[in-house]
């Protein structure tokens, strides 16, 4: 059985009256970089925070590289995070965020910190505040994999970057997986990256996991159909509908099955992750009547 | 070594886009048998794309006899497609950019000599299909 590097069971979490997350089910395969997107406030946040350690869960169960988050100094340092807006301290030089990160991580890795620093032509000697957001990102991000993490966990970590600086921080984010074979969960709006990276993903809406899985798998399952105007009721039990439009003639159908569609009145068009990802974030889709399985895929 | 680009607009998996581009360097003289493909660090670190996806394109390689992987050192190439040999493919494509000069300084556009490619190219291979 393949090791969960996160797995979920129930999760919930409460502020007040509002759950932020609820009924959170999930098992998330090792060595995965894993795409979390949903509209703001859909909980994103939340799980990382549940994740690690941060929060603790109103209800349900996390239990993180096979411990709950935070048991101990051992568990908090095989896990590296980056909060949102990459926070650096801004009075501090470069070179004292990793003498602190040094003093602060057992399994830290100066070679790799001095190294990385090098690479991104940082001076050691500036400070913090004058750095760019890109530049300012590549830190935090170097101070999280000096400690040499099993899972890292991003919350938004390009959100604020200029395109160049997000593709530079993406590639040495690849490279670094590459290298170590870390896990990755990163939240994201920007789809098209999450398309170049992420080989799994979650989609949350309204404090709900509405799907995830492995992007190959997710990819595979969902199929745009166009043909004559028809009622989605009368489809095959197994085909269900997403997203769905009609105009008087016809209708375009984006459904989710295990089956191949062998209906020779539909037109079958293979679907984008963006597509998939809007038809998941739609809130017109979700119908409950037809909902479709919702939750794991594992 | 061969540096791998992106069509993000293609529609084509990210994959296949790696493997076709060894078949097209292969065809073209770019790589030969014995020659390395980039790590899948060096990859990643060029394209920000999954480590896993470098290495499904490399098994696909694999699968398909044409690159090795040695453990260790990286992943090689081990023999070219079937029917391609480089002396020829050179030949042929000298004599296509002469044509297509040849084409240019007669009055014709970018799209008159791609018609006339395309419909020779069809007209070639139906007869070839008959």
């Amino acid at each position: 059985m393949m090791t969960a590097v996160i797995q979920t069971s129930g999760l919930g979490k409460q502020y007040r009256r509002t759950w932020a997350l609820r009924d959170c089910t999930l098992a998330i395969p090792e060595g995965r970089v894993v795409g979390l997107v949903g509209p703001n406030g859909a909980g994103k946040t939340t799980l990382l925070q549940l994740a690690t350690g941060l929060l603790t869960p109103t209800r349900g169960t996390i239990s993180v590289l096979g411990e709950p988050p935070a048991a101990s100094p051992a568990q908090l340092a095989r896990v590296g995070y980056v909060a949102q807006d990459t926070p650096v301290y801004a009075r501090m030089r470069v070179a004292d965020h990793l003498r602190l990160g040094a003093w602060l991580n057992p399994g830290w890795d100066d070679e790799l910190a001095q190294r990385r620093i090098g690479q991104l032509g940082l001076d050691p000697k500036q400070r913090a505040g004058s750095l760019s957001g890109g530049q300012r990102a590549q830190l935090a991000l170097t101070l999280a994999l000096a400690k040499r993490p099993e899972i890292l966990l991003l919350d938004e970590p390009v959100a604020s970057l200029d395109p160049l600086a997000r593709r530079e921080f993406l590639r040495s984010l690849m490279a670094a997986v590459a290298e170590h074979g870390t896990s990755v969960v990163m939240s994201s709006h920007l789809v098209a990256d999450l398309e170049r990276v992420c080989d799994y993903l979650i989609v949350l809406v309204a404090s709900r996991v509405r799907i995830a899985g492995e992007v190959t798998a997710l990819l595979a399952s969902h199929h745009r159909l166009s043909g004559p105007r028809r009622d989605p009721g009368t489809l095959p039990a197994g085909q269900d509908v997403i997203e769905e439009s009609h105009t008087d003639k016809q209708s375009v159908l984006l459904v989710r099955t295990g089956e191949p569609i062998h209906d020779p009145a539909w037109a079958v068009t293979p679907i984008s992750l963006e597509d998939l990802v809007i038809a998941y974030m739609n809130p017109a889709s979700d119908i409950p009547a037809r909902r479709p399985q919702l939750g794991v895929v594992s | 070594m061969i540096e791998f680009q992106l069509d993000e607009t293609s529609g084509v998996a990210t994959y296949l886009q790696l493997v076709q581009q060894v078949h097209q360097a292969l065809r073209m003289g770019m790589l030969e048998p014995g020659d390395q493909l980039p790590t899948a660090q060096q990859v990643v670190a060029k394209l920000a794309i999954n480590p896993n996806t470098v290495h499904k394109a490399y098994r696909e390689l694999e699968r398909a006899g044409l690159a090795r992987a040695r453990p260790g050192l990286g992943t090689f190439i081990t023999r070219s497609p079937s029917g391609t040999d480089p002396a020829t493919q050179a030949r042929f494509l000298a004599a296509m950019t002469d044509w297509l000069r040849s084409a240019r300084s007669a009055g014709l556009g970018p799209d008159d000599i791609e018609a006339i490619y395309r419909t020779a190219f069809r007209a070639c291979f139906a007869e070839g299909a008959a």
